[in-house]
């Protein structure tokens, strides 16, 4: 049996409906976004885990020059080496059909027969190559797609400076392979970089390594440590021409999954809790609004001799039923959502499976944060009303004091109409009241224009990497290291504007503990395409000595300028050096780092060698210029910035950046919130004082003037507190977004908080208009007559 | 003091209370020194003119508000001396009001409005006789927005005498009705204290009201002017508007 409060709350709750509606779905909003987020990130950690596990991809990447297969047996004697594989495998160019560049490509080897023991690959179209026939291939699914290629197309290929001619048989997705980035490039790019898997003997025979193997895969023991695997396998494979081993963690793509996972992750224990903090704000500051307008009945109650107690229960009651329908409904919400924003992580990843995984934690925190916000507000004012005897309470609406506005009154009297009057007198006379909606409406102020700064920094990210710190057109690496002479030839080329040399070369920097896979590039003294700059963009020149490091590369090495690392060079003669950190320098693509190309030659003891070259180009002769250098045998590739840039932003638009667009409409969507139940709530508390109004001859618009310039004054006092906001908001954000791929620039946009007003402005007449239907609607006589 | 014991047989008695509102010189002083004695089982009419303490006092025996100085009893029991929970209980237990507003709770029935009491006193009537006995046993399951305003204030007052109370404190509780229906108010506060025994203090400044009552209290300025018994009451029915 219901008791008759329980009628009263189930009716309650029916009568304001769409405001408690409202509330819950601010906290649905929040909880939404900490459902989704947390499920989301298990289901992709989870899946990542059990396609590494089904697909056996090793845990240790130990290439060499070429070694026999008996070395293999060394290999998997080393204490905590599971197991251990060889396989060939060698850089490709393709010549794609109507590309005016050649594609940069591995060619992998897979056993004639059965799968592999170590990285397998899941076979998504045709078939596997038939043992025996050389020319068949598989490749890799995404790089299909990217240039529509189709079972049974032909691909023609260099290797080993040999023309091939392939058929592709089938086509297959790795877990080695999720994000595939050409050599030097930072940017991972579907269409740039192609995987082939082929017949073992077909690719030893292509690059001329028969009976040996040129990457060993190693399975490490459950537990095993790491470092010592990769000292021993290095001292194994030393004879070998062994290049470095290294572990999963600096394989490419697992380093771009790590890096996008872990900002999914950042962001998501970042932004959640801010929308979280806020949905719990708003959802205190209109239980306490709610509960204030029900001090009569209170009253009423106790006079009957109901106990504080069970008042309070009432009250909990009523907004525990908000609260958990609010947070309920974020859960379900944020588990489908949860599990559509995985599904298109799958694709983006390129899983071929989901394992959905939903974080029952999230559910918990969601519906106790919201449970605590409301039951807080609720409490607050109700001690409030507990502290005025029953008999205060139930007297009509506090006899308004006006007195308090005093000597303005005054000066209002001159230059003010009666409607007006009233609004600045009832904001004058209660300024608590009203600061509450202020506070309110400028949090979700600040969170709209923090998100939206957040999707300008993404631009700005571009726009300053590929306009401002990387001014060249396309940039050219070469087969091997060639004489500076070189460059001069590129120099020559019709088209042609300028030409800025590079070495580039592969190390493993260290600091203790911390180390990094990476490059160094070696620039000249000043250099004018590809720089290294400080936080005013001013070219950083070249030291002589030491190295300059990108700020998220000092950040994973915890050194500072002054502070020592070690380099371990992966080519040449392989020296290990140690250099002093010269310079810190401001990046917000990648984490590279500089140094001086002669040092780093004198270093490699190969003076006078590049790599390749930065080029500004004539735009108009751009084919012309490709057209050259893809006759080029010394060029290994040839990369635009454009493409980079553009394989930048499809990364950042459907990577963990996408978050930021789902982030912005929820930010809207809670902006919304806030300033819709600031106007009922306004339009409940002077119900009757409108309703006389209209009786004494008021038109309804007038009678809506005095309402919504109550609203227009909180919506203005709250813009400037929003711009506040906002700016300490979007640095906790961007922090949020920022990954070791790329960072994100923090600044105060004026034309973020400029959409973020007009919206709350918008907001704000809708919410007008919506409150205003009501006005035309009320029931003068009922609203008069009755008391409540 | 042994003195200011109360009687036994008296509902209500009080020495010197004041009621003061507000601070310095904008204070109201509400009640002035207010010293009553209130026999068991009679009605008395409260008489006054508006703002002269009236409800004031009402509030402060009914435990609904406390005074800022002087002595209150129920019966034998310190109402002055009472916490918060004591009052609540004090209410619960023994007193019923009626309110000029009537103030029903407007999402609750006419019978919910009245379970709203019986659901928590300790030895309530049904809602049903309650109701039954204001003459509303038909529209029971009526919401108050559907009830004329004498069915509302029958309401109330079913909903006050439901839990049997020892008082049922009345504040104007025809100041919002017309004769007729003021009337057929009157007449169920008269046969409650017929039938239940119950004490009933009504406050009016509608002066023929006096006529039903055993006792009449004339208020003024804050303090009790005179009290004078009525030797011959005189029916609802009778009393001119
Ligand atoms: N809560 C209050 N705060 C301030 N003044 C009050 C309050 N309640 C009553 N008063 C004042 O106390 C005086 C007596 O009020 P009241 O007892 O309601 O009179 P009555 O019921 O006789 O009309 C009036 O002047 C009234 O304005
Ligand atoms: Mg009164």
């Amino acid at each position: 049996m219901l008791s008759a409060l329980d009628h009263k709350l189930l009716r309650d709750l029916w009568r304001i409906k769409g405001q408690a509606a409202a509330i819950a779905l601010v906290v649905a909003v929040g909880v939404l976004l900490l459902v989704m987020m947390s499920g989301m990130l298990n289901s992709l950690e989870e899946t990542r885990r059990t396609y590494y596990e089904r697909y056996r991809l090793a845990d240790v990447f130990a290439p060499a020059v070429g070694a026999p297969e008996q070395v293999l047996e060394r290999l998997r004697a080393v204490p905590g080496v599971a197991a251990a594989e060889g396989r060939v495998t060698g850089a490709a160019l393709l010549d794609m059909a109507g590309q005016d560049l050649p594609v940069r490509a591995r060619a992998i080897s897979l056993p004639a027969l059965g799968a592999p023991r170590l990285n397998a690959i899941y076979l998504t179209d045709g078939r596997m190559f038939t043992p025996g026939r050389t020319g068949e291939v598989v490749l890799l699914k995404g790089f299909a797609e990217a240039h529509g290629l189709r079972l049974g197309d032909h691909l023609r290929a260099t290797m080993n400076g040999a023309r091939r001619d392939f058929t592709i048989v089938g086509m297959a997705q790795a877990p080695e392979f999720l994000f595939t980035t050409a050599p030097g490039e930072i940017v991972p790019d579907d269409a740039r970089f192609a995987v082939i898997w082929m017949n073992r003997e077909a690719l030893s025979a292509a690059l001329d390594v028969q009976g040996a193997f040129n990457e060993a895969l190693i399975a490490l023991d459950r537990g095993a440590r790491l470092a010592p695997v990769l000292a021993a396998v290095d001292r194994i494979l030393d004879p070998h021409g062994g290049l470095g081993a290294y572990g999963l963690k600096d394989q490419i793509s697992d380093r771009f999954l790590t890096e996008e996972i872990r900002g999914l992750r950042v962001s998501s224990s970042v932004v959640p809790p801010i929308f979280m903090a806020v949905a719990a704000f708003l959802l205190y500051i209109v239980i306490a609004r709610l509960v204030q307008a029900e001090r009569e009945q209170i009253g009423l109650v106790k006079a009957f001799g109901y106990s504080d107690w069970e008042v309070a229960l009432h009250y909990f009651k009523m907004v525990l039923a908000i609260a958990v329908f609010g947070a309920l409904l974020g859960c379900a919400l944020g588990i489908w959502a949860g599990r559509a924003m995985a599904g298109v992580y799958q694709d983006f990843y390129k899983f071929p499976f989901l394992i959905f995984r939903v974080d029952p934690a999230s559910f918990v925190t969601g519906v106790l944060v919201s449970v605590l916000a409301a039951s807080a507000g609720a409490l607050w004012v109700l001690r409030g009303v507990f502290r005025l005897t029953p008999a205060v309470a139930m007297r009509p609406p506090a006899p308004a004091d006006f007195s308090r506005t005093g000597a303005l009154n005054e000066r209002l009297k001159g230059w003010l109409d009666q409607p007006s009057r009233m609004v600045i007198r009832r904001i004058l006379r209660n300024p608590g009241r009203i600061a509450g909606a202020v506070v309110g409406i400028a949090v979700g102020m600040g969170l709209s224009s923090a998100q939206l700064s957040l999707l300008s920094g993404f631009d700005r990210t571009l726009d300053l990497t590929f306009g401002v710190i990387d001014r060249s057109d396309v940039s050219v690496t070469f087969v091997q290291p060639m004489p500076s002479g070189s460059v001069h030839a590129l120099r020559q080329l019709p088209g042609v504007i300028e030409v800025e040399p590079v070495r580039t070369i592969g190390v493993t920097l260290r600091n203790g503990a911390q180390n990094y896979r990476g490059a160094i590039n070696g620039l000249v003294t000043q250099p004018r395409l590809n720089r290294a700059v400080t936080s005013q963009m001013d070219t950083i020149a070249m030291p002589r000595e030491g190295v300059v490091l990108a700020r998220a590369l000092a950040d994973i090495l915890q050194v500072k300028a002054g502070d020592v690392v070690q380099l371990d060079v992966l080519e040449g003669r392989r020296p290990t050096l140690e250099v002093p950190v010269t310079r810190i320098a401001e990046t917000l693509l990648g984490a590279p780092a500089f140094m001086h190309m002669d040092t780093l030659n004198r270093a490699l003891r190969e003076p006078g060698r590049v790599s390749g070259a930065y080029l500004r180009v004539d735009g108009a002769r751009i084919p012309e210029v490709f057209a050259v250098l893809k006759s080029m045998p010394t060029v290994a590739g040839v990369a635009r910035r454009e493409d980079a840039r553009a394989a930048m932003q499809t990364l950042m638009d459907t990577g963990a950046g996408m978050m930021r667009y789902v982030m912005a409409a929820i930010a809207g969507i809670i902006t919304f919130g806030i300033v819709y139940n600031a106007a009922r709530i306004s339009f409940g508390e002077q119900a009757r004082d409108l309703a006389s109004l209209r009786v004494i001859g008021f038109s309804t618009g007038e009678t809506a003037f005095v309402l919504l310039g109550e609203l227009a004054i909180v919506v203005l006092l709250a813009l400037p507190l929003g711009v506040g906001i906002g700016h300490y908001l979007s640095f906790l954000i961007a922090a949020g977004f920022s990954t070791d791929i790329y960072q994100i620039p923090t600044r105060f946009r004026p034309d973020a908080f400029g959409t973020a007003a007009l919206a709350v402005i918008v907001a704000a007449i809708v919410s007008g208009l919506l409150v205003k239907r009501d006005i035309n609607r009320v029931d003068l006589v009922a609203t008069l007559k009755t008391r409540e | 003091m042994a003195e200011d014991r109360p009687d036994a047989g008296l509902t209500f008695t009080t020495r010197g209370l004041t009621k003061v509102y507000g601070e310095g010189p904008a204070a109201v002083h509400a009640l002035r020194g207010v010293d009553l004695n209130i026999p068991d089982g009679e009605i008395v009419v409260l008489l006054g003119p508006s703002g002269s303490g009236k409800s004031t006092l009402l509030n402060i025996i009914g435990g609904l508000d406390r005074a800022s100085s002087g002595r209150a009893w129920f019966r034998d029991l310190n109402l002055t001396e009472l916490s918060d929970r004591e009052l609540t209980r004090y209410r619960r237990d023994h007193v019923g009001f009626v309110f000029q507003f009537y103030n029903l709770m407007p999402s609750l029935t006419a019978r919910e409005n009245v379970e709203l009491v019986t659901e928590i006193a300790a030895d309530p009537m049904s809602a049903e006789e309650a109701l039954a006995l204001v003459g509303l046993g038909e529209r029971m399951d009526h919401f108050p927005a559907q009830l004329s305003g004498g069915e509302q204030q029958r309401v109330a007052i079913a909903r006050a005498v439901a839990k049997n109370p020892n008082v049922l404190f009345c504040d104007e509780p025809t100041g919002a009705l017309d004769s007729t229906t003021g009337r057929a108010v009157l007449h169920v506060l008269n046969d409650v204290n017929a039938k239940l025994g119950a004490t009933v203090m009504i406050v009016t400044h509608a002066a023929a009201t006096a006529a039903m009552a055993h006792r009449v209290i004339h208020f003024a300025d804050g303090a009790i002017r005179s009290v004078e018994r009525n030797s011959t009451r005189q029916s609802p029915d009778e009393i001119e508007w």
